[in-house]
């Protein structure tokens, strides 16, 4: 078996080792351990993928598989990985690592948590590892399901309301989606050869000018939902609210880059004259994903939603980057997503933890915590200055480069999203430091507060694993950078060819 | 009559001889024997089942009348598998007391149903097909008033009869224009003949409503939610499978070989309806609080996307309804299965009953979301494939349009599943349905439709198969 397959293979075996087992102890060791292996194959992933490539293989794809499935359709299971998703299935690894430890205390149907929770990540590895647009959407699908129930059983406040929003807005972006995609199907051989679904060949043909301006924003939109599209992005906050800490730190830091990743994968690469044409439209809906998360986070009292405002407004960055269509900029988007992802797993998994000390989310409800429990405000600290983008640590890096690739443009639309994008930062850091302030510094308010317990054991792993790698980002952010811009340079070479900017 | 005659017609044969010797048995058995009446009907079907799958020759019989091919023998086997899953569900019911003095009626009222269904889809004339559609519909409206001692059965009942009374007086009118026209009753020489005059094309709309009753597309479905409704539920869940399936089958055939000519009509016709169907189900399905009005109006939907396959005229399109249809019946077998097992133990039939039901009976909540997961078109199971490959024949033809109104009708679909989901894994019950075991039978026809949602989308070669059978116009 090849090594991307085992990437699904051994969550569905996690799975099914679950479903035997009776105690939720062990439930939860076999869990632990299913994804750690996942986690250290993404290590041995990342060393071969770079090792072949210093070895001097220039493919554009390595480790490619390839198996016909349905043959009337030329629908194949293929597989096969550049360092932009490599990059992507390290993040994924990293953070489904986390949140099983996040999710350590899950008392209520515990063995029904982890086997759902490990299939949204078989969802997410199975996405990221595919070039087939069937099994990329199957994949999609089945990461978007499990959330339904993750979020209507495990959740809290207004739960069955948010997941049934969630799902429903996600699946109606798949739905879109599918429209798209059928549409490039079907016009993925102009000349009269076989229909595919394979990216790579889809990549080699160029798809009619009128089916690309039809199938763009279908194709666009369907992932723009799962990236918090403005106005498409009201699942975001409520669903992050409503569930269960890992599920959030999954979703943020996973799922919604699915969106951001398909966006780019699919919609521009596939569709770059259709996407050049149309790009405005979806600048200046980011462009106000942007600044409006930004702004509703300033306005939020309860840290899920300052979090998930700022989710929309972080993910709206990707989506903007990426539509910039020039190698700069999507640098910054591949670094932001994974940034991103880190940090904003960290934070919800610091807030869970938050939580289940002080039993509230409000901000006014809390105060001084940095005396009371010194690790997890501390943490909560990195997270924050990672997040506003401080330099040497990740958000620095990603958002960076985006605003230099997007004033690359030398067209005043160009210039004016991106100053408006650019204030953003400004407001991240207004919101970020407030909840720090209050939050953590100063005496403590609540008396009920005041005899809290730090972090244990299994928080810790959470926690540290993801600030490690926030910051090896951070610090080193150019083997990454340039595992990435070596994959992005046939992309960006492409669509140059094609729109010279 | 030869032997090879009796091997083109074996399907019919093999049912009339089942049906006889239930007859037999049913006067000859003794009291204590007729205890195994069911056990007996539903091995005696299996192997009937089986035999099916046997290789078959095409061939005529009857001077054209009668026509089989592979693609018949086909539909004809998966209506096969349908009504075996339904035998075997119906058993713990039909144990019951007051249904003990009536089992040989209900199997030999299916089995007469069944054979309709069968020489109907091998039709190659108007009469052989319309003698076809009697013989289905009219022991179902028997089998709808199965529990006659209840007012809503016998009402379905009732319904059934006059509802399909009237559906083959406008089919028949219609019928009746078309050999106005052309002259001739038989298929190939009707398809031939027929032009694009105004009064075959009224003809056409005529049967074409007559078949609309069957299948209970909008706006020709009202009938439908009060008899499955008021149908004891194994007979409702025939109803929902296997009589709809037949009536699938035989409108496409008809439509792909009878009415090429005019294509661009029924196009048109079935563009609306389509759209009707989905929606007006879809939405309608979401106010319901018995579960098999709730079935009821979700089967409704769910002919709605089947037509997605018909307008392309396709070969995608007809190997994708014939494939969409044998995972309808995993899929809607399941649901009904958990329906039935439930309502047998319970006798409760509201979404609000099955409340916090995972607590108590979790394998049964789990087939049950498998199940409607399949019929929402959530992968990895059945029902994605299908829906996708539904949705692929109708793009295939530029219907980009339909197939977005289409892929939005199941996110309105998702969301009404999703409601039972959540009564059975979140809503906390105040009396939920208490643990219970169920029986072998009903175990085991869950078990094929669990292995059949699983199975039937992942192994490609059943597709293909399917594929190589089918036609374009």
């Amino acid at each position: 078996m090849d090594i991307l397959t085992l990437f699904v293979v051994i969550p569905v075996l996690t799975i099914t080792g679950i479903l035997f087992l009776k105690d939720t102890r062990q439930v939860r060791l076999v869990s632990a351990f299913g994804m750690g292996i996942q986690l250290i194959l993404a290590g041995v992933l990342v060393f071969a993928y770079l090792s072949a490539r210093n070895a001097g293989n220039t493919e554009e794809m390595l480790f490619i598989k390839d198996y016909l499935w349905f043959k009337s359709l030329n629908i194949h299971y293929a597989v096969g990985v550049d360092g932009i998703s490599v990059a992507m299935i390290g993040l994924t690894s990293i953070v489904v690592f986390a949140g099983i430890f996040a999710s350590w205390e899950v008392e209520f149907l515990t063995k029904e948590f982890f086997i759902s929770l490990i299939l949204l990540a078989t969802g997410v590895f199975g996405f990221f590892i595919s070039i087939d647009l069937f099994t990329m959407f199957l994949f999609y699908e089945v990461a978007v399901i499990p959330m339904y129930l993750l979020i209507g059983i495990w959740g809290s406040g207004p739960k069955e309301y948010s997941a049934m929003k969630l799902t429903l807005m996600l699946m109606g972006g798949s739905a879109i989606l599918l429209v798209g995609l059928l549409g490039i199907y079907f016009n993925s051989a102009p000349g009269g050869t076989q229909l595919t679904f394979n990216i790579l060949e889809i990549s080699k043909v160029s798809i009619p000018i009128a089916a690309q301006r039809l199938f763009f924003p279908l194709t666009f939109l369907g992932f723009g939902v799962l990236g918090a599209l403005f106005p498409f992005h009201t699942w975001s906050p409520d669903g992050h609210a409503s569930a269960p800490t890992a599920v959030s730190m999954l979703h943020a830091g996973v799922l919604m880059k699915l969106g951001g990743y398909g966006a780019f994968r699919v919609a521009i690469f596939l569709l770059p004259e259709g996407a050049k044409e149309l790009s405005w439209i979806f600048i200046i809906l980011t462009s106000i994903s942007v600044v409006y998360g930004a702004f509703g986070a300033i306005a939020q009292k309860d840290l899920k939603y300052i979090n998930a405002y700022s989710s929309v407004s972080h993910c709206g960055l990707v989506l903007f980057a990426v539509l910039m269509m020039n190698k700069t900029a999507m640098n910054g988007a591949i670094l932001q997503m994974i940034s991103h992802g880190l940090m904003t797993a960290l934070f919800f998994a610091l807030i869970g933890m938050l939580y289940g000390r002080t039993h509230t989310r409000m901000i006014s409800e809390m105060g001084g915590l940095m005396k009371v429990i010194p690790f997890l405000s501390v943490c909560y600290v990195i997270a924050g200055l990672a997040s506003l983008g401080l330099p040497g640590l990740s958000g620095f890096v990603a958002e960076m480069t985006i605003f230099v690739g997007a004033f690359q443009h030398p067209e005043l639309f160009y210039r004016i999203v991106t100053i408006l994008a650019v204030s953003s930062i400004v407001i991240t850091a207004v919101y970020i430091l407030r909840v720090v302030a209050i939050l953590l510094l100063g005496p403590t308010t609540n008396e009920h507060h005041e005899h809290l317990t730090d972090a244990k054991w299994f928080e810790k792993i959470s926690v540290v694993t993801l600030i490690g790698s926030v910051a090896a980002i951070g610090l080193a952010p150019f083997w990454l950078s340039s595992m990435i811009g070596t994959s992005l340079q046939p992309i960006v070479d492409r669509i140059v060819a094609l729109n010279p900017f | 009559m030869s032997l090879g005659t009796f091997l083109i017609m074996r399907h019919e044969l093999l049912l009339i001889a089942a049906a006889l010797l239930v007859l037999i048995a049913e006067i000859f058995w003794n009291e204590d024997k007729r205890r195994y009446i069911s056990l007996f009907s539903v091995i005696l079907f299996g192997i009937i089942t089986i035999a099916g799958f046997l290789p078959s020759t095409a061939g005529t019989l009857f001077g054209g009348m009668y026509v089989t091919s592979a693609t018949t023998v086909l539909m004809k086997n998966i209506l096969n598998i349908g009504a075996l899953l339904v035998f075997i569900q119906s058993v713990p019911w039909l144990k019951k007391k007051e249904n003990s003095e009536k089992t040989s009626e209900y199997f030999l009222l299916l089995l007469s149903t069944l054979a309709g269904m069968n020489y109907m889809i091998s039709a190659g004339h108007f009469l052989m097909f319309y003698i076809g559609i009697e013989l289905a519909t009219i022991p179902i409206a028997a089998l709808a008033a199965f529990d006659s001692y209840k007012n809503k059965s016998a009402e379905a009942g009732i319904k059934l009869i006059l509802s399909s009374a009237l559906s083959s007086g406008i089919l028949l009118y219609g019928l009746s224009m078309i050999y106005g026209t052309t002259g001739t009753l038989y298929f190939k020489e009707v398809a031939e003949l027929f032009g694009n005059t105004s009064l075959q094309i009224l003809g056409f709309i005529f049967f074409f409503a007559g078949m609309a009753f069957k299948i209970s597309i909008v706006p020709f479905h009202l009938w439908t939610a009060d008899v499955y409704e008021g149908s004891p539920v194994s007979v409702t869940s025939y109803l929902s499978v296997i009589s709809k399936g037949a009536a699938v089958f035989i409108l496409i055939i008809l439509l792909f070989t009878v009415f090429p000519a005019i294509i661009s009509t029924w196009q048109k016709t079935i563009y609306v309806t389509s759209v009707l169907t989905m929606t007006i189900g879809n939405l309608f399905a979401i106010r319901q609080q018995n579960i098999k009005r709730f079935l009821a109006f979700s089967s409704i939907s769910q002919a709605g996307y089947i037509l997605l396959g018909f307008i392309g005229g396709n070969q995608l399109g007809m190997a994708s309804v014939i494939y969409y249809l044998l995972v309808y019946i995993f899929s809607n077998l399941g649901a009904f299965g958990v329906v039935i097992a439930i309502s047998n133990a319970t006798g409760k039939e509201n979404i609000d009953d099955y409340n916090g039901l995972y607590h108590t009976n979790p394998s049964l909540s789990l087939i049950m979301t498998l199940a409607l997961f399949s019929l929402a078109g959530i992968p990895p199971v059945a029902g994605f494939f299908g829906k996708f490959f539904l949705f692929t024949a109708a793009a295939e033809k530029g219907y980009y349009l339909l197939v977005l109104i289409a892929v939005l009708n199941t996110i309105i679909s998702l969301y009404y599943y999703l409601l039972v989901v959540k009564a059975m894994f979140i809503n906390k019950g105040e009396t939920p349905v208490e643990k219970f075991k169920s029986d072998f039978f009903t175990k085991l026809a869950l078990a094929i439709c669990v292995a059949g949602i699983v199975v039937t989308g992942f192994a490609s070669i059943i597709f293909e198969a399917i594929k190589n059978l089918s036609f374009g116009v």
